[in-house]
């Protein structure tokens, strides 16, 4: 666990906890940054109110990198031009390409987060796409140049869990890149789940905002997410789900 | 027999839409009887993950009555869900209160004896620049419905002066054609808000006896040509107390509904504005007690969750303060109806009187007591 940390693009990261802002207040989060040992933190740049009342940017401890979201982009360019504004803002380089053409699910646009990813490439900012988990789609986010993967555990804000579970682990198998599951994690025992599957790290937002004590919850789910880490990597013990072995051997019969 | 909707009643400069969505939102609208509904279809709504026009229609209904209380728990957890605590603060600027219009419940209507007022350019910038030094990035900008004395190129000045002191711009001025809506967009403007004030269209008719604003169908289809025209949103409502305020929120409902089917990338807002009183003091509101128009706001919201949800200073303090916590959105600070009002350089009429006078700071302190973050900037134009 000593040398476990989260590689993004090179840089290295302790916490695999990702802390979603933008749902609950804006005094809450030194709290919930310190409680849940928070390294990264998104920030929505339509929200951020340079010089202006409550700016989210005053609110986020130095020392914490900070992850400027595209959200608000219906399309490539604005996504390219939200995230060129985020560095202007002083955000750095880092950005996660949101694309959602659809207000009513708010699903990601993978066909149009690709050619965002293939464009801030070229600008070398340090790209974490939000993408339904699709592996084709995820593979031309790698070539495109993406330095992780955040596929959607369920819809934003749904609190439903893994409902893609099976297509994250397929990522999780077959791309090179951290996977990072993003939206739908609702509580730390699913953050867990997701951990022990062997995805590099957790986003979460609304599960820590509607709690009646969110310093708590990021607390509990600093926790599960280290656990789940911990069991991915010594390796989970062979599970038997439905199927028991049968008892009497099938090839018994084989001499040689 | 012609029917009302038929693009002949269009004035030459009217744009007609090929939509059909008119026709099959008042087609559900005829349908729909708020007074078949049982406790079983309210309950059976409540227990749903999402909801269909039907489960609206419940929860619309004198049924839903006993369960206002559930309903709010409900529409809390839904508003948390989409929106976290936050809420959006902005402000209306009364640009002109000239109008061409005779709607009989509105203090603007042109055979009204009021002040009329419209600011000229620099007091526009003087208007603006009185808002923006409270702090507010977003601006609402209304005129009265006159194309005469505010023409489109008013309204274009307008929104580009408002793009030097505001992050985020509204609308709500009298119905545009798609390619104006365009050039309002270009000149800076981010959503519209066309309220068709009845759905019913015999009250309509009733309420609105002159004026190019006669034509319910031209008003109809305004939101869908300001999202031809590329606006990123639109607000939708009823002016409640006008007729039936369950028909007509329920087919204000299907209306947004089928606009968000077709321009999915829509943002969606309603907005609960009740008849007050105004001039016409002897209109006497077919009225709606606060606790009916709970009950449309929270129906808004556990029927179409994502939609954004607008509180004005229509209502008393308290009101507002509560509704926050279980289901709108965006809360108006430090109104004034009147034209010119902000930097007191002129003083037009007001179009109604406010129950909430309260100032941005006085709002933003209310809201932050009340463990709700208020968010002045959501939205950055690229």
């Amino acid at each position: 666990m000593k040398n476990d940390f989260l590689d993004i693009g090179g840089h290295k990261f302790k916490s695999r906890f990702i802390l979603g802002s933008g749902k609950f207040s804006l005094d809450m989060t030194r709290k919930v940054i310190e409680n849940g040992g928070v390294e990264m933190a998104t920030l929505a740049v339509r929200r951020a109110n340079v010089g202006g009342m409550e700016n989210i940017l005053d609110y986020i401890p130095k020392g914490i990198t900070i992850l400027p979201n595209t959200s608000g982009a219906r399309n490539a360019d604005e996504a390219v031009r939200i995230a060129e504004l985020a560095r202007e803002l002083g955000c750095g380089d880092f950005v996660k390409i949101e694309i959602i053409r659809d207000t009513k699910y708010l699903l990601p646009d993978n066909a149009e987060t690709t050619k965002a990813i293939a464009k801030l490439k070229a600008k070398d900012f340090v790209i974490l796409p939000y993408m339904m988990p699709d592996l084709s789609a995820a593979r031309d986010m790698e070539e495109a140049g993406a330095d992780a993967i955040m596929p959607l555990g369920a819809p934003i804000g749904s609190n439903k869990g893994l409902l893609t579970k099976d297509f994250v682990k397929i990522l999780v198998d077959e791309i090179d890149l951290p996977i990072i599951v993003d939206a739908g994690i609702g509580k730390p025992s699913q953050a867990c789940e997701a951990m022990e599957l062997g995805v590099a790290a957790i986003m979460a937002n609304t599960a820590v905002a509607t709690a009646n004590d969110p310093g708590t919850m990021a607390k509990s789910f600093k926790m599960t997410i280290e656990a789940g880490r911990l069991a991915y990597l010594s390796g989970l013990g062979r599970v038997l789900e439905n199927r028991g072995e049968a008892s009497s051997p099938l090839t018994g019969f084989l001499e040689e | 027999m012609r029917e009302f909707t038929d693009a002949t009643d269009y004035e030459e400069d009217m744009e007609h839409i090929d939509s059909t969505i008119l026709k099959d939102v008042l087609k559900r609208s005829s349908e729909y009887n708020p007074d078949v509904y049982t406790n079983r279809d309210v309950k059976s709504a409540l227990s749903k993950d999402s909801l269909d026009s039907e489960d609206f229609g419940a929860l619309l209904s004198p049924a839903a009555v006993p369960f206002l209380e559930e309903m709010a728990h409900r529409a809390r957890e839904e508003t948390r869900k989409h929106f976290g605590n936050s809420v959006i603060i902005f402000t209306p600027l009364y640009a002109s209160n000239y109008c061409t219009n005779q709607c009989v419940y509105c203090g603007f209507g042109s055979r009204n004896k009021i002040q009329r007022a419209k600011l000229t350019g620099d007091e526009i910038d003087k208007e603006m620049e009185a808002i923006a030094s409270t702090g507010m990035q977003e601006i609402l900008l209304l005129t009265g419905e006159s194309r005469i004395h505010s023409g489109p190129e008013y309204i274009e000045d307008l929104v580009k002066r408002a793009t030097e002191h505001f992050s985020i711009i509204g609308l709500e001025v009298y119905p545009l054609n798609a390619s104006e809506y365009n050039i309002m967009q270009k000149a800076g403007a981010d959503y519209v808000t066309v309220f068709q004030e009845t759905y019913d269209p015999k009250v309509y008719a009733d309420m609105h006896p002159g004026g190019r604003k006669r034509n319910y169908s031209y008003r109809f289809n305004s939101n869908e040509r300001a999202l031809m025209g590329g606006m990123r949103g639109v607000g939708f409502a009823p002016l409640l107390g006008l007729a039936d305020f369950r028909k007509d929120v329920f087919t204000c409902g299907i209306h947004a509904m089928e606009i968000q089917r077709k321009y999915p990338h829509a943002e969606i807002s309603f907005s609960l504005p009740r008849l007050r009183p105004c001039m016409n003091k002897n209109l006497v509101a077919n009225s709606v007690t606060e606790s009916q128009l709970l009950q449309v706001a929270m129906a808004y919201r556990l029927f179409m969750p994502y939609a954004g949800q607008t509180i004005s200073t229509r209502e008393r303090p308290v009101f507002r303060d509560n509704i926050v916590n279980i289901c709108a959105t965006k809360i108006s600070a430090g109104v004034s109806v009147g034209v010119g009002e902000h930097s007191g350089t002129e003083n037009g009429d007001v179009q109604f009187d406010i129950s909430d006078p309260r100032s941005l700071e006085e709002i933003k302190n209310s809201l932050l007591a009340n463990g709700i973050q208020p968010v002045f900037k959501d939205y950055v134009r690229v």
